[in-house]
């Protein structure tokens, strides 16, 4: 049996910020495994106060370059909440659609740019574009047109410039929306080509009880508000947010933790899906079943299979979505925005987890207060113990210090974890 | 020249592909992430130049560069460090985007007294900050790219232009130039305030053309006259304020919000 290893990642790659993993195994013991966060703080919360709320969602949306459409949409609406402001049907499926195609944008980017490296035995995808351009051509296939369409309907795929509170500055022409027709439906195939792949991968068998918080759908798999769920049993309204969250600081992070009914809870695509199961759509379903994942599933791992089976549900539901838009006007006018005193929260299912964004206005309109809880935040303590669960099973097993290493790395990359944006 | 960095052809001339890292300090990673984000010229944008450190997308970095593209703002101690090694590698040092390039929004809690900054945050809890500057404060920087984002073909023409050896040059007109060749409504006939007429072109007007005005993340075009701006937008009944939160919000008109603010004092007593 294996006795004494030592591993020491500074600033793991692939992953989105800094962040180190230490183990420490001594006389087959293991003395220590520590996740540490090591980002510098941007200071957001302190950088709103006394800003009007027009600067807020430009300001809020450079918390993150991978998320900006969701940090963007959870900052309009926490200013819309507190201002009493009801967007428009026509308003909220262009939303919809923009955080589908973030969601499709950035799982793919996790699938196939960060996370099948490891699976394929390479340092990055770069090596993948001479060795297989058939899977690399997909994957940039599918990203493109999650892409473009946020182009289309946000007006840029990256910090949105059209999406304010109220609603848009300027909707897309249908000329424009109709070519991603065929774009959607052949993302369909590509995704299912992308399961086949990914289901050739053997997923590591680890497992670990687990509290999972998510969004709860009523009629539909939830992205955008309502109310809040544990599959501990917990149940508030968007509002309650801080009791969800509880948030507090430990030494070995610039990132502050969470917890809720245990010493901490895991966000993302897995937890989205072991609450909301049955509001998948039926071919997102079906491929979830193949892989055996269905609810309550705790290995951290299948994370990424549940990032695969988001992909499918937001593309179908993009195709739905996108049928509605062409048969209806694409025409509305901008609600005047009248600020006044009061708090506002707004929780976006973002693609690593439920993100919530709060603010306090005086009379006219200038942020008093700010807090923002990020995904990868919420999860940082998960990961910790994850960590410190799966040092002591590979010791169990006898593995030898490469694959450990390989496995704490891919442990923490199935988080997909932002780290510069839970630290922001 | 050896093998490794025969690239691809450029009008039928040999590339010489450059060691090319990307490195990231205080930033939101999207300036990077634009470099990946455009799937139509990632192949050919890939063929101009070896990427051998990129820790965002790739394992196994190496100190071996000539090229190193730079985002974010530096704060830290431990980012001022990593910046003059990265100085000290890099035949060619790239600012890339706006906090990069100006300190970027990062910038926007030095309005405050750090302390209260940390406390605001953090509590009592001990967290190292400083002031968020661009990179040119600490080391010398070669070539600037603008923007929060950065438009990738204009990370592309800038490593062409390395590659062929050609010097690169940003715009020096206002956005107004392109969004007229756009064929826009100006928005200041919409009611909406906009930085187009001070600030530095290049990214096509990108704000505009969605009918959203400019916030000036690209900095100051040359001869920006801000004072003639403030004019404009006081005839057309915005309050000072919107003027100087557009200034300062990306960092490129730091300069020129801080005279604004003193202006404003002065006014005031
Ligand atoms: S310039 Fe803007 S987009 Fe680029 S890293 Fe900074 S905040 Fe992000
Ligand atoms: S919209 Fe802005 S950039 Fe365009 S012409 Fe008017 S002031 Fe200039
Ligand atoms: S229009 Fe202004 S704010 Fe928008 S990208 Fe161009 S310079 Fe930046």
């Amino acid at each position: 049996m294996k006795v004494d290893c030592r591993i020491d990642i500074r600033n793991l790659t692939r992953v989105e910020g800094h962040g180190n993993i230490l183990i420490r195994i001594h006389d087959g013991r293991v003395q220590e495994a520590r996740w540490e966060v090591v980002e510098t703080p941007r200071f957001f919360e302190a950088m709103l106060v006394g800003k009007r709320w027009e600067n807020v969602p430009w300001i809020c949306g450079r918390i993150c370059g991978i998320c900006s459409v969701g940090h963007t949409l959870a900052s309009i609406r926490a200013i819309e909440h507190a201002f009493g402001i009801v967007p428009s049907g026509l308003t909220e499926k262009l939303r919809l659609l923009l955080k589908h195609m973030e969601t499709l944008q950035s799982h793919i980017l996790h699938l196939y740019f960060l996370s099948a490296p490891d699976y394929l035995a390479a340092g990055s995808v770069f090596p993948l574009i001479e060795s297989s351009p058939d899977v690399v051509a997909r994957a940039m296939r599918i990203k493109q047109l999650a892409n473009d369409l946020v182009d289309s309907v946000g007006g840029r795929r990256m910090h949105p410039t059209r999406t304010v509170v109220g609603g848009f500055t300027m909707l897309p022409e249908k000329e424009e929306l109709v070519p991603f027709r065929d774009r959607l439906k052949k993302a369909v195939d590509d995704l299912l080509m992308t399961a086949v792949l990914f289901g050739s991968f053997a997923v590591p068998e680890f497992s670990r009880e687990t509290e999972y918080v998510s969004l709860k759908g009523v009629a539909d798999y939830p992205f955008i508000g309502g109310d809040l769920v544990s599959t501990d049993g917990v149940l508030r309204g968007e509002d309650e947010y801080r009791e969800m969250t509880n948030e507090y600081i430990v030494p070995q992070s610039t990132a502050k933790w969470a917890r809720l009914s245990r010493a901490s809870f895991a966000v993302g695509a897995l937890a989205r899906l072991n609450n909301n199961f049955d509001l998948l759509h039926p071919l997102a379903k079906e491929v979830a079943l193949n892989f055996r994942l269905r609810p309550v599933q705790h290995n951290p791992f299948m994370n990424v299979t549940a990032q695969l089976v988001e992909c499918v549900h937001v593309v179908m539901r993009s195709m739905d979505l996108l049928e509605e838009l062409l048969d209806g006007e694409l025409r509305e006018a901008r609600p005047k925005v009248s600020p006044k005193a009061g708090a506002g929260v707004g929780a976006v299912e973002v693609p690593r987890g439920i993100l919530y964004h709060y603010y306090e206005f005086d009379d006219t309109g200038h942020v008093r207060k700010c807090d923002c809880v990020i995904p990868t935040g919420q999860n940082h303590a998960n990961i910790q113990h994850d960590l410190e669960e799966l040092a002591a099973d590979c010791l169990r097993k006898g593995m030898d210090d490469g694959r450990i290493e390989l496995l704490a790395q891919m442990l923490v990359r199935a988080y997909d974890p932002c780290i510069s944006c839970s630290v922001h | 020249m050896t093998d490794r960095n025969a690239g691809g052809t450029f009008l039928g001339v040999p590339l010489y592909r450059p060691r090319t890292a990307f490195f990231e300090l205080a930033s939101c990673e999207g300036c990077q992430l634009q470099v990946l984000n455009n799937e139509a010229t990632l192949a050919p944008f890939l063929g101009l130049l070896e990427i051998v450190n990129f820790r965002e997308a790739m394992t196994g970095g190496t100190d071996d560069y000539e090229i190193a593209f730079v985002e974010g703002s530096v704060s830290r101690k431990d980012e001022e460090d990593l910046l003059k090694e990265i100085r000290g590698n890099a035949r060619v040092l790239v600012a890339l985007g706006s906090c990069a390039c100006f300190g970027g929004v990062n910038r926007l809690k030095d309005r405050f007294d750090p302390d209260w900054t940390r406390k605001t945050v953090y509590g009592e809890a001990p967290v190292e900050s400083g002031r968020a500057r661009p990179l040119e404060d600490l080391v010398a920087v070669d070539l600037k790219i603008y923007g929060c984002p950065v438009k990738k073909e204009e990370v592309e023409k800038v490593v062409t232009n390395i590659a062929l050896g050609k010097a690169v040059v940003s715009p020096k007109y206002p956005v107004c130039m392109e969004c007229k060749a756009n064929e826009n409504i100006c928005l200041f006939d919409l009611g909406e305030p906009c930085l187009g007429p001070v600030t530095r072109a290049g990214c096509d007007s990108w704000c505009p053309n969605s009918r959203a005005g400019c916030w000036g993340c690209r900095g100051p075009a040359e001869d920006a006259n801000v004072e003639q701006l403030e004019k404009i937008m006081q005839e057309h009944g915005f309050a000072q304020e919107t003027i100087l939160d557009r200034l300062e919000c990306f960092g490129g008109f730091a300069r020129f919000a801080e005279a604004f603010r003193r202006r404003r004092r002065e006014g005031a007593e």
